[in-house]
Order: structure tokens, then C-alpha cells, then sequence
């Protein structure tokens, strides 16, 4: 075999060992996520995990009760998702369908920007201005609430809303828009009577993948909550994500302690989550596209 | 399954037999996109140095068919062939067959020019350095002759290194002939080279491919039936994957021995 | 059906996307006025002091990082992108690579600390150091960059791959002469988007390397270092005196988002740039 057959078929190996990479990544992520956390089954036992109680640390009688960190995580997070809704979406609808061609090459890479801001700094954002309007608006003891972080966690779920549900909303064919409006209805009827409910799907899945960006998010959580694990459900008071809980107290737990264990079992559920709301969404998304 | 080829055919031409060297014969030749079956037993001998045209109504195969003589159908995820080509009695299917070698023997010339985004010189001299010359005289020699052959030379030798894509769309056309022959191949395939341009750009391609004849096969797909009975002297007619009939020109068009071919040619379909 | 309630609702519509502008232009905004009067050339060059001095470690912390990540993870992204687009075949295998990349694009930044912890900084032994950081980051940012080189593989028409085939060139002489070239500058804009990305990440670096305060910059691979967004954190929530704190943490806050901005907007523009330049 010449040595140019000989390098079109090597090299084709050559790259697909390099797209498997991908696959090594996630199985090593689900392994040593595992590996981590197995020993915790033993003792104390996955039962200790459905408690109240998250108090690691405590000096007379430990408690790991994940309740509480998965209770913050499920407020915050659908909180965020529903101030985002009205603003992706409404935004998706008038960049996709008002907009003037410029304004809409104005507004784009705009939104684009947004997600590209750090959650630390957002973070920062959030502590030093936002945090000080939600106490005096409220009139809490402290900024650092639940509803602090929903608020800001939306603002890092709109541009993914956005941008998903104006591809969704574009893809509506025009000919929808043509019968509705030759038949004498304007443009806002039009709008959410046809061109809306025809890209719901595509909307739906957008604003999964935002529920599975906030979700996921750490920085900006940790540093607008509070931090306190309580079991209450009510947005103006400090609470605790799993995200936060990991990034606060990794590092100042023994590597293999029970702690440790915990811990690793937090990221388990956690990446547990996500990994169903994407999965979800991309399946809503797909039919959306094929359709 | 026995596959015999013939080693010279006759065909009848302007009422006299003519004897042929066949270029590429295709025996029992079906064709399968997935579970879809694109062409359907067909058996054809396409004789050397003559101008083939392969005529029918859109989605007929005629297209599938020319994609099968330079085996650009392999590039198509879960196409399968059964039966035989041969060029120059070799099969071309066999294992082991080198379709890089094939390719270079068998020239395309795709519906849409397809110029690389490059200058007049890169674009004739990729199938040449691809295959090993490396040597600049050699290649500007290459570049002048294939550039001359397709007609295009005195319109841009002085601009060798503008962007191809600069040209007109006839142009571009020729440019990508000029591009076939600079392998030097012994069979040109033309899809449908003149759909995209407008008549003068047309005829200019259509004197192209006769002064061509003489040194190379030329396979050429075309919905335009005026322009079959133009460049070329045989004709086979497609329809549904089959081939129906195949005959020398004048003679498909004028006494077509099948039915289907007398209403496709005298515009009753298609 | 009368005007005035469509007028008002586009101009409902209108408000409420502006809304959104304007809050990022605030946040921008409020991060520039108060970072600019910190960031001087001295902010850029020093050591930091307790809460206040300069930055100087973080930002080379956070080049080092940066530049680890990309040289890891982008001959991998590129390799998986053009098996994806040019070689693999409908299948099993690549069901289950493109599923691989859309889980891994999907996990939290914390997991992927956690597992860069387990597996770089454990059990590979790496220690907190930059290897395991970059390692880290580069597996995060990996779907980044496949996802838009595939998508800068695919806009190169199929015509050009068919007329070097059909020219008798091989399978990856095609790729190598007539995809590539012109795929190249979209892999490198969305590799940049990817660099951004990683350069902004503070949850994988957190447990994997960065260093809380380092005077000193890092001799090899195996050290720690600092990094502007841990940096930017640990003087945000670390600090009691946050009088003191406060600057410096908006100057850092501003160091990053101009790096991070520019990195994106330098994308932006070179997207828009080549795809002008493509006219096929």
C-alpha cells in the first residue's frame, strides 16, 4: 500500500481516538464521581441523606440530610426559570419577529454578551448592588436571600431562552404568518396565536436548557444566598444550593472523610439533574427540528 | 452470475454499421441508496472517444449512473451496488480497487462549478500536485496546456493568480474542465455542466466537449435534449431507474424503437 | 382590533427586551466606573497586599491556565469535530460520541471540579497545581470548541470536497487542501468562545488549583497559582474590612470582564469578518 493510502487510513484512527475522548471524559466523570462517594453507602448509609438536617460539621451528631440543599436548589431554581420565561421570551418574540434587520444584528451579539459575563463578576454584581435593593425593598436583616439569587440566576438564563426560542420562532414558516394575517388578524394576534404556539416546543426546550444552566451554577449562588441550609420554603430568607455547598466546603474537608463522601454524593445528584433536564430538552428540541 | 464483456460492439450509425471499442461496460449494474433502489439491472456499453449523452426525466438515475463510473457514490453513507463496471475490461468494484487511481483516470465535471476558493493556478495545478509533480516549470506547463484545451487560456493568462471565483459562472465552468483534464484522464463525466449558465456561456461549453471528443470518452448527463442531439453521438434514455433504450443519436431521437422513449423525446412527458 | 392595543403591546414587547440591554449595560456599566480609578499599570504589576495591591499573580495565574486548557483541548476538539463531520457514519459509535459531548457540555462547573479533583488532583497525583486545573478546564471547554468546529467544518460546501475527490485526491488530502483552509478561521473563533469561557470559570479551578493569596509566580506545571476569578471571589466574600477589599475586587471584577469581553467580541467580529470574506 503506497504511503498515501497508508495515511488516509491511519489517519482517520487517528481521529476518531480523538472524538472518543469525549466518551473517556464522561465515563471518568460518572467513575471517579462514584468511585469518591461508594464508601458513604456503607456507613452512614444512603438513608441519612433524607433528613432536614445538613450539618457536616456539627461537633455532637453530624447530619447529612440532603433535603435541604436539594429544597435551595429546586427554589432557586424555578424562581429563576419563572422571572426568565417573560423575558426570553418576550425578547425571543421581538427580535425574531419585529425587529429591523439592523437592530436585530445590534441585539444579538448584545444577548450573546451576556452569557458571556463571568458568573463571578455577576456574582459580585449581585453582592454589592443587588443584594442591598432586596434588603431595603423587602426590608430584611440581609440581602442575601434566595430570591437574590433567582433574580440573578434569570439574568444568566435569558440569552439561552432567548437565543434557542428565536431560532424556534424563525423556523416558523412564513406561510403561517401570511394566512393569519391575510385572513385580517395584526401582527401581535398573529404573533402569539400562531407564530408562538407553532414554535412552543422550541420554546419549551429553551427554557430546559436555561433550568439546566441555572441549576448547575455555583459562583453566582454562593455568593448572593446566604449559605444557610434551612428547610423553608419561602424565597426572602438565606438558603443553601448543592452547587454552593461543594464549592464552600471542598475545601476545607479531609479528602475521604465522611464529609468528603457527602459531598461527592451532592455532585452525584447533581449531575444526575442536569443531566435528565438536558437530556429532555434536547429530545424536545429534536422533534421541534424535525418536524 | 457469468458477466461476459464484449470486446468490440457495432452500432448502427447514419444507416451503416460502426464498429466501437467499448471504454466502460456496465452489466447487470443495480444501484441502492439504503433500502431505496436508485437503478435496476442496467447493462451498457459506452464506446471510446465518442460522446455519450445520458438523457430522462429528473430522478430517472442518469445522475446515479454517472456517479457509479467514478465510484463518487462511495462517498454516500449506505449506498451498495451489485453487478459490474468495467473500464478497459478492469473492474472497477473489484476489492482492492484503487479509486484514487480511478478517479484520476475517470474526470468529473459537476452541474454547479465548484471551484476551490483559490487563484486560476491553485485551482488547475491541486489534481497535479495531489499526484505527485512538484516541479513549477512542469506545473505552469500543466496549467497553460489544460487552461488552453478548455478554451479559457486567452482570457486569463494574465490573471493566473485571481480568485476563481471571480470569473463569470462560465468561466468558472471551464476553469473546472480545464481542472479534470490537467490529470490527464481518459473519461470525462459531465453532470449536467451547462444547467446553471446562460446560452452563450452554454454553446462556448457545448464546442468544448466536441473538440474534446477526439481525445477523451466523454459521459454527459443532461435534461436538455436539444443539447444531446447536439454534442453527442450516442444517447441512452433513463426512466425510473432503467435504462429503456440506448442508440445512436440521431436515431434515438428521430426512430426511437420504445414507446416511453418516442413520448419523452417528443415532449409528451417529462 | 383596534391599533392602539397592538401598538402598545410591540411596545410592551420592545420594552421588556430593552429592559434586558439595559441591565447589562448597567452591569457594564457599573463595573467600569467603579474598576476604572483602580486599574492602573502598577494595579497590573504588583503583588497583592492582603486585601489591597495588585493583581499581578491572578493574571498570570489565569493566562497559564487558559493557555493549558486550549493547548489539550483544542487539537482534541478539532480531531473530534472533523471525525464527526467528515468520517463518521450513522451508527452506534457516534450516537454515542455526539451523546458524550452533549452530557459533557451539560455538566455543572462544580462537577467537573469535583472530578478533576478526584481524578488529576488524587488519583493521578498532580497535587493542586496548574496541570490539574488546565486539564480540568480543558475537558469543560472541549464541547465548546467541537460544537463550533463541526459547525465551521459544515459551511465548507460539499461541491469543494467533491472536486478534490473527484480530482483523485484521497479522503484526508481533501480535508487537508480544500476543508480545512477554510474552516480554520471558524474553528478559531469558536475555540476563542471556549477560551473565554474557561478564562471567566471559577467552580473547576476552586478545587483543582487556585490559590488563595501567592506572592510568588509558579516555577512548573505542578504549582499553584492564583486566577483573577477565585481572586476576584476570595476578596468579594473573604475579606472583613471590605472598605479595602472593595476596590481592588472591582478592579479585578473589571480586569476580567474586559478580558473575557474582548476575547468574545474579538470573535464576534472575526466570525463576521471571514464569513463576509466567504462568498460561495
Amino acid at each position: 500500500m503506497s504511503f498515501r493510502h497508508l495515511q488516509d487510513r491511519s489517519v482517520k484512527y487517528f481521529l476518531l481516538a480523538g472524538a472518543s475522548v469525549s466518551i473517556v471524559v464522561v465515563v471518568l466523570i460518572f467513575a471517579f464521581l462514584i468511585r469518591e462517594a461508594l464508601p458513604y453507602m456503607k456507613s452512614p448509609g444512603l438513608g441519612s441523606f433524607f433528613s432536614e438536617r445538613w450539618a457536616p460539621t456539627s461537633p455532637l451528631k453530624a447530619g447529612y440530610g440532603l433535603l435541604p440543599l436539594v429544597a435551595g436548589s429546586a427554589m432557586v431554581t424555578i424562581l429563576a426559570t419563572l422571572i426568565a420565561i417573560p423575558f426570553g421570551v418576550c425578547g425571543a418574540v421581538y427580535i425574531a419577529e419585529i425587529a429591523g434587520k439592523r437592530e436585530r444584528e445590534l441585539l444579538k451579539p448584545f444577548i450573546e454578551m451576556i452569557a458571556a459575563i463571568p458568573s463571578v463578576v455577576l456574582g459580585f454584581f449581585g453582592l454589592v448592588v443587588l443584594a442591598p435593593i432586596v434588603k431595603s425593598a423587602f426590608g430584611l436583616p440581609t440581602g442575601l436571600t434566595g430570591l437574590t439569587g433567582a433574580v440573578l440566576l434569570a439574568f444568566m438564563a435569558v440569552p439561552t431562552i432567548m437565543s434557542i426560542s428565536e431560532d424556534a420562532i424563525r423556523n416558523v414558516p412564513r406561510s403561517y404568518l401570511d394566512a393569519s394575517l391575510a385572513l385580517g388578524a395584526n401582527r401581535v394576534q398573529t404573533i402569539f396565536k400562531i407564530v408562538v404556539p407553532a414554535a412552543m416546543s422550541g420554546i419549551i426546550a429553551s427554557i430546559m436548557l436555561g433550568m439546566g444552566r441555572v441549576v448547575g451554577e455555583t459562583m453566582a449562588v454562593i455568593m448572593v444566598t446566604g449559605n444557610a441550609a434551612q428547610f423553608r420554603f419561602t424565597p426572602l430568607v438565606q438558603i443553601r444550593t448543592m452547587t454552593a455547598t461543594i464549592a464552600a466546603e471542598m475545601g476545607e474537608v479531609t479528602n475521604g472523610s465522611t464529609h468528603y463522601q457527602a459531598l461527592f454524593w451532592v455532585g452525584i445528584v447533581l449531575l444526575f439533574v442536569t443531566f435528565c433536564i438536558n437530556l429532555v430538552a434536547l429530545r424536545v428540541l429534536r422533534t421541534y427540528r424535525r418536524a | 452470475m457469468v458477466i461476459t464483456m464484449p470486446a468490440a460492439f457495432t452500432i448502427e450509425r447514419h444507416g451503416d454499421p460502426v464498429e466501437f471499442k467499448p471504454k466502460v461496460v456496465a452489466r447487470h449494474l443495480s444501484f441502492y441508496y439504503g433500502a431505496v433502489q436508485a437503478l435496476f439491472d442496467i447493462n451498457l456499453t459506452i464506446p471510446e472517444n465518442q460522446v455519450t449523452a445520458l438523457i430522462g426525466p429528473s430522478g430517472c438515475g442518469k445522475s446515479t449512473f454517472l456517479r457509479t463510473l467514478n465510484r463518487m457514490n462511495d462517498t454516500i453513507d449506505g449506498t451498495r451496488l451489485e453487478g459490474k463496471i468495467t473500464i478497459d475490461n478492469q473492474d472497477i468494484y473489484k476489492n482492492g480497487t484503487d479509486v484514487v487511481t480511478l478517479r484520476k483516470r475517470v474526470g468529473m465535471v459537476f452541474q454547479k462549478s465548484n471551484p476551490f476558493p483559490k487563484s486560476i493556478f491553485e485551482n488547475i495545478a491541486y489534481g497535479p500536485k495531489i499526484h505527485g509533480i512538484r516541479n513549477k516549470a512542469v506545473l505552469e506547463e500543466l496549467v497553460e496546456q489544460s487552461l488552453k484545451r478548455a478554451g479559457l487560456w486567452e482570457e486569463v493568462k494574465d490573471r493566473l493568480h485571481l480568485n476563481a471565483l471571480d470569473l463569470s459562472g462560465g468561466q468558472q465552468q471551464r476553469l473546472c474542465i480545464a481542472r479534470a483534464l490537467a490529470v490527464d484522464p481518459e473519461i470525462l463525466l459531465m453532470d449536467e455542466p451547462a444547467s446553471a449558465l446562460d446560452p452563450r456561456a452554454t454553446a462556448r461549453i457545448e464546442d468544448l466537449i466536441s473538440e474534446l471528443r477526439s481525445d477523451y470518452t466523454i459521459v454527459i448527463v443532461t435534461h436538455n435534449m436539444q443539447q444531446a442531439a447536439r454534442v453527442s453521438q450516442y444517447t441512452a434514455f433513463f426512466m425510473e431507474g432503467r435504462l429503456v433504450e440506448f442508440d445512436d443519436t440521431e436515431k434515438l431521437f428521430t426512430k426511437p424503437k420504445e414507446k416511453q422513449t418516442e413520448d419523452y423525446v417528443t415532449g409528451r412527458f417529462g | 382590533m383596534s391599533s392602539l392595543s397592538e401598538r402598545s403591546a410591540l411596545l410592551a414587547l420592545r420594552l421588556i427586551t430593552y429592559l434586558v440591554v439595559c441591565t447589562v449595560g448597567f452591569i457594564v456599566f457599573d463595573i467600569v466606573i467603579k474598576g476604572i480609578g483602580v486599574v492602573n499599570w502598577s494595579f497590573l504589576t504588583t503583588n497583592p497586599q492582603g486585601a489591597a495591591g495588585g493583581i499581578f499573580p491572578a493574571i498570570v495565574g489565569t493566562l497559564y491556565l487558559v493557555f493549558g486548557a486550549i493547548v489539550v483541548a483544542l487539537p482534541l476538539g478539532m480531531a473530534s469535530a472533523i471525525y464527526l463531520t467528515e468520517y463518521a457514519k450513522q451508527g452506534r459509535l457516534t450516537n454515542t460520541i455526539r451523546l458524550a459531548i452533549v452530557t459533557l457540555a451539560g455538566v455543572p462547573s462544580i462537577v467537573f471540579g469535583l472530578f478533576g479533583l478526584g481524578l488529576f488532583v488524587l488519583f493521578f497525583g498532580f497535587g493542586t497545581s496548574i496541570l490539574s486545573g488546565s486539564l480540568t478546564l480543558a475537558c469543560m471547554v472541549l464541547p465548546t470548541i467541537i460544537v463550533s468546529s463541526e459547525e465551521a467544518l459544515r459551511a465548507v460546501p460539499l461541491a469543494l470536497r467533491d472536486a478534490s475527490l473527484a480530482l483523485g485526491a484521497t479522503k484526508w488530502e481533501t480535508i487537508r487542501k480544500s476543508v480545512l483552509p477554510y474552516a480554520i478561521p471558524g474553528m478559531m473563533t469558536g475555540s476563542i468562545l471556549g477560551i473565554g469561557r474557561a478564562a471567566g470559570e471559577t467552580a473547576p479551578i476552586l478545587l483543582t488549583v487556585a490559590a488563595f493569596s501567592l506572592p510568588q509566580l509558579p516555577r512548573s506545571v505542578y504549582d499553584q497559582v492564583m486566577a483573577l476569578p477565585y481572586h476576584l471571589y476570595v476578596l468579594a466574600t473573604q475579606f472583613p474590612n471590605q472598605d479595602e477589599a472593595r476596590p481592588t475586587a472591582y478592579g479585578t471584577a473589571l480586569v476580567l470582564l474586559l478580558l473575557v469581553l474582548g476575547l468574545n467580541t474579538g470573535a464576534i467580529v472575526l466570525r463576521s469578518h471571514f464569513r463576509r470574506r466567504n462568498k460561495w
